[in-house]
């Protein structure tokens, strides 16, 4: 498990060359031949996907009476149909930006607990418990949310609007139960807290020991090792576990369509009910679509795809530019 | 050291199977309308005897409407226990598709909550050679408008409040509209929450179209599957707008009826110029259907429901499903086992089961006429 890897980086064996190789040519042969058609096969599959989508999102983008980008509605059955992903675009990246806000500090604070502040016997459990989460179908999380979380977030709803109603964002300008874009932020913290915890573990048990030790012998607090090595050494690793995290939370779909409350609109009131994201609207319409309808579900899977790589490219190059310092990535 | 952790690692496995597998069995037990309050299934009325197998044999698959799900599963089970070697399988998605199914020549008959449009139509000559899709309208259902209001047990409302409520013009229990409608209940202030359908739903379709009937003014939308009224709160599936109506204190949703007695909820009495407001019922959805007209041509039997009848005890928020089928053209493999199914749908005992489980039959002459359709498939 994640404790003895430190000692297994230190001790690793040097790659030998000439480690008696008995297998001869051909298993390298055969094994490279292996790896390289899976690599290749990916690279159809990524690809073959990308066409059939940017095929059928052709076919109901060209009859699509709205304008695709602007458009406040969702109307892709109806004759003309007239659709548009504005309202989507904008629900998808702020449930996720609140999920994350709420997630990452949250899951380094459970990594950084277990890697070096809670005592072993506690600290397997615990991160047993939190990847347990990650075991939890999303379907229960959407019923767990609108049962129980929704009605019990009325108290903070209200309180946010009343001491933070001035920040327009926690306005709440609508009376109505909290099935808003700001509990499906929390929900999808709640979802995406496991992967972000656990990668983020495995980072911070990475830093060598040697670093910590010697700020240990500056004299320097438990606090302050981790500040001056676990974290900047962790940073990239950190980075990348958070867009694992931020990747599920885009994709979320039957607990946000479990929880949200959808409509066409866009509102900064985050505690309004209201807004939609990608993956929650296919679900939700793909069942009475018809034909065409489906294209044009299919043409807003093609944004969320474009979504996801972007991000995903976005965190390689943060990565790749923090690389330097860290060593993490090395 | 190590051992130890791995027993925790399996003991703690053990526990999340065990927890996660409660709880889907909970979620699972919850969707099922048919089961009386203790679990066991209603008993099923028709006899073994009442249902002609006649040639009927192999694996008919079917699809569509999840409004019809409850009562085609106890036509299924019933008809099944009838006749042995014939397997019916009924997948209750959604009306849409059902339809995409059966003209893509899938199914042997689709569930729609609303009959086929001209289009779907055309499409469907593709698959049946030499005729075309036909509605046979085979289950009836009262839509309810349940209501959730602390220290309220009865509730009436005709369809100009009811319209005014869902487009976000009343905004308060107490609301003089309401309240004339309700001499001598107490109202209290609560704002209400109206809860819509989040996903494009006949039943939806249904509701739009009563609105749109009966109060014109009050609702200026064109029915579609699509909410399209401003204002109110939204969630996926009848079973999750009941859900949130038994929560939340001051709401009004709408489903069909068997969601609401399934869970407690109280359901509107609608006034509608009868003598008496009228509670939804199976019985009294059946008066209003009976006032339909058959609108199909030749052996299309669709119907104009009329919304607007003021009939005694006649409950008008109705929807009609249909099976779909090919009037010409049926695949030979499955044609004597759809008629020997939807005949016994048709019958007066496949008809009962209906009413003995909060859905609404249709009425004795339009199923006269189905039954006739029905033997004249080929």
């Amino acid at each position: 498990m994640a404790s003895t890897t430190p000692t297994q980086i230190d001790t690793a064996p040097p790659v030998t060359r000439s480690g008696g190789s008995s297998t001869g040519r051909a298993g390298d042969k055969i094994f490279a031949g292996l790896s390289k058609g899976s690599g290749i096969l990916l690279l159809v599959i990524m690809a073959s996907i990308a066409v059939f989508l940017t095929y059928r999102a052709a076919i109901a983008l060209s009859k699509n009476e709205g304008n695709f980008l602007t458009t406040f509605d969702w109307n892709a059955s109806a004759n003309p149909p007239v659709f548009g992903i504005a309202v989507l675009l904008f629900g998808t990246v702020v449930s996720s930006i609140i999920a994350m806000a709420i997630a990452v500090p949250i899951a380094v604070g459970i990594a950084l607990f277990i890697s070096h502040y809670a005592p072993r016997k506690l600290a397997a459990p615990l991160a047993y418990t939190v990847d347990l989460l990650a075991a939890v179908p999303s379907i229960i999380y959407g019923i767990w949310g609108a049962l129980f979380l929704v009605p019990q977030l009325n108290g903070l709803n209200l309180w946010l609007d009343e001491y933070l109603g001035w920040t327009y964002v926690f306005d709440k300008t609508q009376v109505g139960v909290a099935r808003s874009l700001f509990t499906v932020g929390i929900l999808l913290a709640i979802m995406i807290l496991p992967i972000v915890t656990s990668v983020s573990r495995e980072v911070f048990l990475q830093v060598p020991r040697m670093n910590e030790e010697a700020a240990l012998a500056l004299g320097a607090t438990r606090w302050e090792v981790i500040r001056m090595s676990v974290l900047p050494f962790g940073r990239s690793g950190v980075i990348s576990a958070s867009m694992l995290g931020l990747g599920r939370a885009l994709g979320e779909t039957m607990a946000v369509a479990t929880v949200l409350s959808p409509s066409f609109l866009i509102s900064g009131h985050i505690l309004d009910p209201g807004g939609g994201t990608f993956a929650q609207n296919i679900a939700a319409k793909f069942d009475e679509a018809n034909e065409f309808g489906r294209d044009a579900l299919i043409a807003s899977g093609l944004v969320l795809f474009l979504l996801t790589l972007l991000v995903n490219g976005a965190a390689r190059l943060i990565i790749a530019r923090r690389k330097d310092f860290s060593g993490a990535n090395a | 050291m190590k051992l130890q952790r791995k027993n925790m690692l399996r003991a703690s496995a053990l526990g999340a199977l065990v927890v996660s597998g409660a709880l889907v069995l909970t979620a699972c037990g919850s969707d099922d309308n048919t089961k009386t309050a203790d679990g066991t299934a209603k008993p099923s009325a028709a006899a073994a005897g009442d249902i002609k197998c006649d040639d009927a044999k192999g694996k008919l698959l079917a699809s569509g409407s999840s409004a019809q799900k409850n009562a085609i599963e106890l036509w299924i089970k019933n008809y099944m226990a009838a006749c042995s070697g014939v397997e019916v399988n009924y997948k209750s998605s959604s009306s849409g598709e059902g339809i995409v199914a059966f003209n893509q020549g899938g199914v042997g008959f689709a569930g729609s909550d609303s009959a086929l449009k001209p289009e779907q139509v055309e499409e469907s000559k593709k698959i049946c050679t030499g005729g075309q899709g036909i509605n046979l309208p085979m289950v009836g259902g009262p839509v309810a408008l349940g209501f959730n209001v602390a220290g309220v047990d009865k509730l009436n409302l005709d369809a100009a409040t009811v319209a005014n409520i869902f487009n976000d013009k009343i905004k308060k229990w107490d609301d003089e509209a309401i309240k004339k409608l309700n001499p001598g209940v107490t109202l209290p202030s609560t704002a209400i929450q109206a809860f819509h359908r989040s996903d494009d739903s006949g039943t939806t379709e249904n509701v739009t179209k009563y609105l749109k009937a009966t109060a014109p003014d009050a609702w200026p939308y064109e029915p579609a599957k699509k909410w399209s009224a401003p204002g109110g709160q939204a969630a996926s599936g009848s079973a999750q707008v009941a859900a949130q109506v038994k929560q939340v204190d001051g709401a009004i949703g709408y489903f069909e009826l068997s969601f609401a007695s399934s869970q407690g909820i109280k359901t509107v009495d609608l006034n509608t110029g009868a003598s008496a407001p009228v509670k939804a019922s199976g019985e009294n959805a059946s008066k209003a259907i009976a006032a339909a007209k058959v609108a199909g041509t030749g052996s299309d039997l669709a119907l104009k429901l009329d919304y607007t009848t003021k009939a005694e005890g006649a409950y008008p928020l109705v929807l009609v499903t249909y099976e779909v089928v090919c009037d010409k053209g049926n695949k030979a493999e499955t044609l004597p086992t759809v008629k020997s199914f939807l005949n016994y749908a048709a019958s007066d005992a496949g008809q009962k089961v209906l009413l003995e489980n909060g859905y609404a039959p249709i009425p004795a002459e339009i199923n006269a006429k189905v039954r006739e359709v029905v033997n004249t498939l080929g």
